[in-house]
C-alpha cells in the first residue's frame, strides 16, 4: 500500500480525478524489445512496436507516469520479483506455471495459434528438426511431441536457421512469423497449434492494486474499440 | 519419485540417453542436480578434445614461432595473436555465423554448425594459441647449460628434441599450461551461449541451470549447483595435471618441488 | 542525420550506407564501446582495491581472516565467471535493498520475501521509483562494475599475494633492522616494491578483463555485444527504413577487430609501464636502467 501513496505532486500534470492518488507514481515497464511486432528497437533506436503503444495508451488512462525497460527475455522473470521494474509487457502468454509465481492481468490479446514457417509447405515435421526459442511454450510444446526441437536464444536466430537449412521448420507465435512470410521463400504451414492463452502484462503478486489498475485500463480500452484498433494496426492477433 | 530413479532417468540426458521429457514441474533439488551434473558431460567433452589436440598443436605452434624461417615464424605469431587477442565469446559467435554461410556453399561444413565439432574446434584453435604462447615462453627460458651439454654430446636433430628440448619446456610450462586447462574447462560454458543451438535439449550444464532458473524464475538454486560442479572440476584438473607434473620433475631433487598450490595455480 | 536521409529507400550505396550508419540505434552502438571503456577503467582499479584487501587479508597471521581471503580467491576462481554473472547482480542489488530496509523502515511489519516476491519499503529501493531512467543505468552499471570487480578482484589478490612473497627478505629484514614497525615495514617497503613484481600478473588479468567484457550484456548492461546482436539481426522492411537480411558475421568481424586493437594497445602501454617501474628497483631491468644512465 505504501509504494501507492508515494506522489510527488512535482511531476503530476494530467488532472484526472478516478485514479487521484497516482500522480506522479512512475511505473517501470520492462519489456524485451526483440519481438516485431509486439515490441521492439526502431531505427531511432527507441521501444516500438504494439505493446509500445498499448502500454502509453494503458498509463495515460491510469495516469500514471511511465518508463520503459529492456531485459533479456531470460531474465525477465527474476528481475520483475526482484522488483527493478514493476510490470511486463512482452508479448508474454499467459500460462499456469508464470501463473504461480507472477500475477497477470486479463488478456489484451485472445489466443491465438502458434504456426510453423518452412522453405517448403509439405515439410515432415515428425522425423524434422524444429526451431524454436529457448524456454518458449513454443519450445517445450515440440519437446514433448518428441519432436527434435533445437533451441535458440533469439527469436531472429531460430528464424534464420530455418533459412540456411539448419531446422527444417521453426515454431512460433503467428503474429511475429506473419511478418517473415515471403522473404527468401520462407511459408506458411496449414497446421496451426494453440498453444498458450492470450497475451498479458505480469505483475509481482505483492503488487495487486496496480494490477488491478492496469487490468481496468485494458477493460476501458476493450470496451471502446481502441484496443481492436490497436491489434489491427500492428496485426499482432484476432480481434476480441 | 525416489532420488535413485532420478539419477537413473536423467544422468545421462544431455547425451540422449534416458527419459526424454525434462521434468516440467515440482522441481527437486535432486532433479536439478542431476541433471546440471548429466550437462557437465558435454563441458568434459569439449574440453578434453581441446585439450588433447591442442597439446600437440601447440607444439608445433611454438616450434614455429620459435623458428629463424620467417614463413613459418610470422603466420605463428598472427595465429596467437588473433586468438589471444580477442575474447572468446566473440569468436564462438563468429564462428557460428562464418560455419552457417559456408554451410549453405559447401556440404562439406554442414557437421561444423552442431557444437560438438564447430564449438570444439574454435575451442581448440583457442587453446592451441594460449598454450603455443606458454610453450614459447618456456622454449625461450630453456637452460642454457642444458643444451650446451647436448651439444656436447653430440646429441643433434630428433633425439635433441625428443629427449632434451621437450621435456625440459614442458617442465617449465606445466604451471602455466595447468592454469590454462582450467581455465578451458570454464570457456566450455560459453558454447551453447554464443550461438551454438541445443538439440533435443541435450545442453551443457549451464544450459540446464538456466532451464531451471527459468522454469523455477529462482536463479539462486541452479547457478550455485554450476559453480559447485565447476569447482569440483576443477580439483580433479589439478589433480591429475600435479600428478603429471611430478612426474615431469621426478629427476630433480625433491625438496626443490613445491606443492602445487590450489590458489597459484589457477593464474592464467 | 543527414537532410537527405528522411526516405531511404531511395538511396543507394555510399549514400544508404551514410544514413544507415548514423540512425539512433548505431548511435546507441557507438555509445556502447564507450560504456564499455569506462566500465574496464573503472572496474581496474576498483578490483585492485579488492584484490589489495584480499591479499593483505590472506597473509595475514589471524587465522580466520587469513582464511577468507584465502577462500574468497579459492571459490571465485574455481567458478567459470559466467556462472557468477547468471545470478550476482540480483543477489547484490537485492542485497543492498535488504541493508536499506533494515536500516530505513525499522517498523516494517510485512515479511521481505512474499513467496516468490522481494519487497522492501518503497524508501529503500534502489534506486527509489520515482528516480529518472538514467539513474537506474547509472545504479545498473554500478552493479556490473562491482560484480566484475568481485570477480577479477580474486585473480588480482592472487597476483598481488605472490607478489608481496617476491619481495626479497632482505629488505624487509634491513627495515626491521632500522626499527620500523610492522606496519611501517608494509606500507613504506614492502608496497613500494611490490608492484614490479606484480605487473606481469597485473597486465595479465587487465587482458582477461577486457576479454570478458561481451558478458556484460547478462549483467543488464548494453554493450556492444547487445547492440551487435541487434543491428546484426535480419529488419524488414514493415519495421525498419533500411531493411537487410543477416548480418551477424558482419558485425561481429568488427568487435573482432575491436577487442585485438584494445589489447594491442594495452599490450604497448604496459611495455611502458614495466620500463617506468623497474626505474631504481633491485631487480635485473632495473640494474641495466642504472648502469645505461652511468
Amino acid at each position: 500500500m505504501k509504494k501507492l501513496i508515494l506522489s510527488t505532486a512535482a511531476l503530476a500534470v494530467s488532472a484526472g480525478v478516478a485514479f487521484a492518488d497516482n500522480h506522479g507514481k512512475t511505473v517501470r515497464l520492462g519489456t524485451e524489445g526483440a519481438y516485431a511486432p509486439w515490441n521492439f528497437v526502431n531505427d531511432a533506436g527507441e521501444i516500438d512496436g504494439f505493446e509500445r503503444e498499448l502500454g502509453d495508451e494503458l498509463c495515460k488512462r491510469a495516469e500514471l507516469t511511465c518508463e520503459w525497460v529492456k531485459n533479456e527475455w531470460d531474465t525477465i522473470i527474476p528481475n520483475l520479483v526482484s522488483g527493478n521494474y514493476d510490470a511486463i509487457i512482452a508479448g508474454m502468454s499467459i500460462t499456469d506455471e508464470r501463473d504461480e509465481v507472477i500475477d497477470f492481468t486479463q488478456p489484451y490479446t485472445p489466443p491465438d495459434p502458434s504456426a510453423y514457417l518452412a522453405m517448403s509447405p509439405d515439410v515432415d515435421l515428425e522425423n524434422g528438426v524444429i526451431a524454436a526459442q529457448a524456454t518458449t511454450i513454443q519450445a517445450a510444446f515440440v519437446a514433448e511431441q518428441g519432436w527434435t526441437v533445437v533451441e535458440f536464444p533469439t527469436p531472429e536466430e531460430t528464424v534464420a536457421a530455418v533459412k540456411s537449412g539448419e531446422a527444417d521448420a521453426v515454431l512460433a507465435d503467428k503474429s511475429f512469423l506473419d511478418t517473415m512470410v515471403g522473404s527468401d521463400g520462407l511459408v506458411m504451414l496449414e497446421r496451426m497449434e494453440a498453444i498458450g492463452g492470450g497475451v498479458g502484462m505480469g505483475f509481482r503478486e505483492s503488487d495487486a492494486e496496480l494490477r488491478d489498475m492496469f487490468d481496468a485500463a485494458i477493460q476501458s480500452m476493450k470496451d471502446d474499440g481502441t484496443l481492436n484498433e490497436m491489434i489491427a494496426k500492428w496485426e499482432v492477433a484476432s480481434q476480441w | 519419485m525416489s532420488c535413485l530413479q532420478t539419477i537413473q532417468d536423467y544422468a545421462l540426458r544431455s547425451i540422449g540417453i534416458g527419459e526424454r521429457l525434462l521434468p516440467r514441474t515440482d522441481f527437486t533439488l535432486c532433479e536439478q542436480v542431476t541433471l546440471i551434473g548429466s550437462g557437465m558431460i558435454w563441458n568434459i567433452y569439449f574440453g578434453l578434445i581441446a585439450i588433447a589436440l591442442g597439446f600437440f598443436a601447440a607444439t608445433g605452434m611454438a616450434l614455429a614461432k620459435n623458428s629463424q624461417n620467417k614463413w613459418l615464424q610470422k603466420p605463428a605469431e598472427f595465429f596467437i595473436y588473433v586468438f589471444r587477442g580477442s575474447p572468446l565469446f566473440i569468436q564462438m559467435f563468429f564462428a557460428y555465423a562464418v560455419f552457417v554461410v559456408l554451410k549453405q556453399n559447401m556440404p562439406f561444413f554442414a557437421p561444423f554448425t552442431s557444437a560438438w565439432l564447430g564449438a570444439t574446434l574454435v575451442l581448440f584453435l583457442n587453446t592451441t594459441a594460449y598454450t603455443a604462447e606458454i610453450f614459447y615462453g618456456a622454449l625461450q627460458s630453456i637452460p642454457k647449460g642444458d643444451l650446451e651439454a647436448a651439444d656436447a654430446y653430440g646429441i643433434t636433430g630428433r633425439p635433441r628434441f625428443t629427449r632434451i628440448v621437450w621435456p625440459s619446456m614442458l617442465r617449465l610450462a606445466w604451471p602455466a599450461y595447468t592454469n590454462e586447462a582450467i581455465f578451458l574447462f570454464h570457456a566450455t560454458a560459453l558454447v551453447f551461449f554464443s550461438g551454438f543451438p541445443v538439440w533435443g535439449q541435450r545442453g551443457d550444464a549451464l544450459y540446464y541451470a538456466s532451464y531451471f532458473a527459468d522454469k523455477t524464475f529462482n536463479p539462486f538454486v541452479p547457478y550455485p549447483i554450476l559453480a559447485g560442479f565447476f569447482i569440483l572440476l576443477t580439483l580433479v584438473v589439478i589433480t591429475i595435471f600435479g600428478q603429471i607434473g611430478k612426474h615431469l620433475n621426478r629427476h630433480l631433487p625433491q625438496a626443490a618441488i613445491r606443492r602445487p598450490n590450489f590458489l597459484r595455480t589457477i593464474m592464467r | 542525420m543527414f537532410s537527405y536521409c528522411t526516405d531511404p529507400s531511395t538511396l543507394e550505396g555510399l549514400t544508404w550506407l551514410s544514413c544507415y550508419l548514423t540512425t539512433g540505434k548505431h548511435m546507441g552502438f557507438y555509445l556502447s564501446f564507450v560504456t564499455v571503456i569506462v566500465l574496464l577503467l573503472i572496474t581496474a582499479p576498483v578490483a585492485l582495491l579488492f584484490g589489495f584487501a584480499g591479499a593483505s587479508a590472506a597473509r595475514s597471521r589471524f587465522l580466520p581472516l587469513s582464511l577468507l581471503g584465502k577462500t574468497y580467491t579459492a571459490i571465485v576462481r574455481g567458478v567459470p565467471d559466467i556462472a557468477f554473472f547468471m545470478f550476482f547482480v540480483i543477489a547484490l542489488d537485492q542485497a543492498f535493498e535488504y541493508l536499506r530496509h533494515k536500516v530505513k523502515c525499522p517498523d516494517w511489519s510485512e515479511p521481505v520475501r512474499q513467496g516468490n516476491d522481494f519487497v522492501v519499503c518503497a524508501q529503500a529501493k534502489l534506486p527509489l521509483s520515482t528516480s529518472p531512467q538514467w539513474v537506474h543505468e547509472t545504479y545498473g552499471f554500478a552493479l556490473a562494475v562491482l560484480t566484475f570487480s568481485i570477480v577479477f578482484g580474486a585473480f588480482a589478490a592472487n597476483v598481488l599475494y605472490g607478489a608481496m612473497r617476491a619481495v626479497p627478505r632482505a629488505q624487509l629484514e634491513t627495515a626491521e633492522a632500522y626499527g620500523m614497525s610492522t606496519r611501517q615495514t608494509f606500507w613504506r617497503i614492502l608496497v613500494p616494491q611490490m608492484w614490479i613484481y606484480a605487473l606481469p600478473g597485473l597486465s595479465n588479468l587487465w587482458m582477461i578483463l577486457v576479454k570478458a567484457t561481451p558478458l556484460l550484456f547478462l549483467l543488464g548492461v548494453e554493450d556492444i555485444v547487445y547492440w551487435a546482436r541487434e543491428l546484426g539481426g535480419t529488419k524488414t522492411a514493415r519495421f525498419s527504413d533500411y531493411p537487410h537480411g543477416n548480418w551477424h558475421a558482419i558485425y561481429f568481424f568488427g568487435l573482432l577487430v575491436f577487442y585485438l586493437m584494445l589489447t594491442s594497445v594495452s599490450e604497448r602501454i604496459f611495455k611502458r609501464i614495466t620500463r617506468r617501474l623497474s626505474h631504481g628497483q633491485a631487480t635485473a631491468a632495473g640494474e641495466a636502467q642504472r648502469k645505461a644512465v652511468q
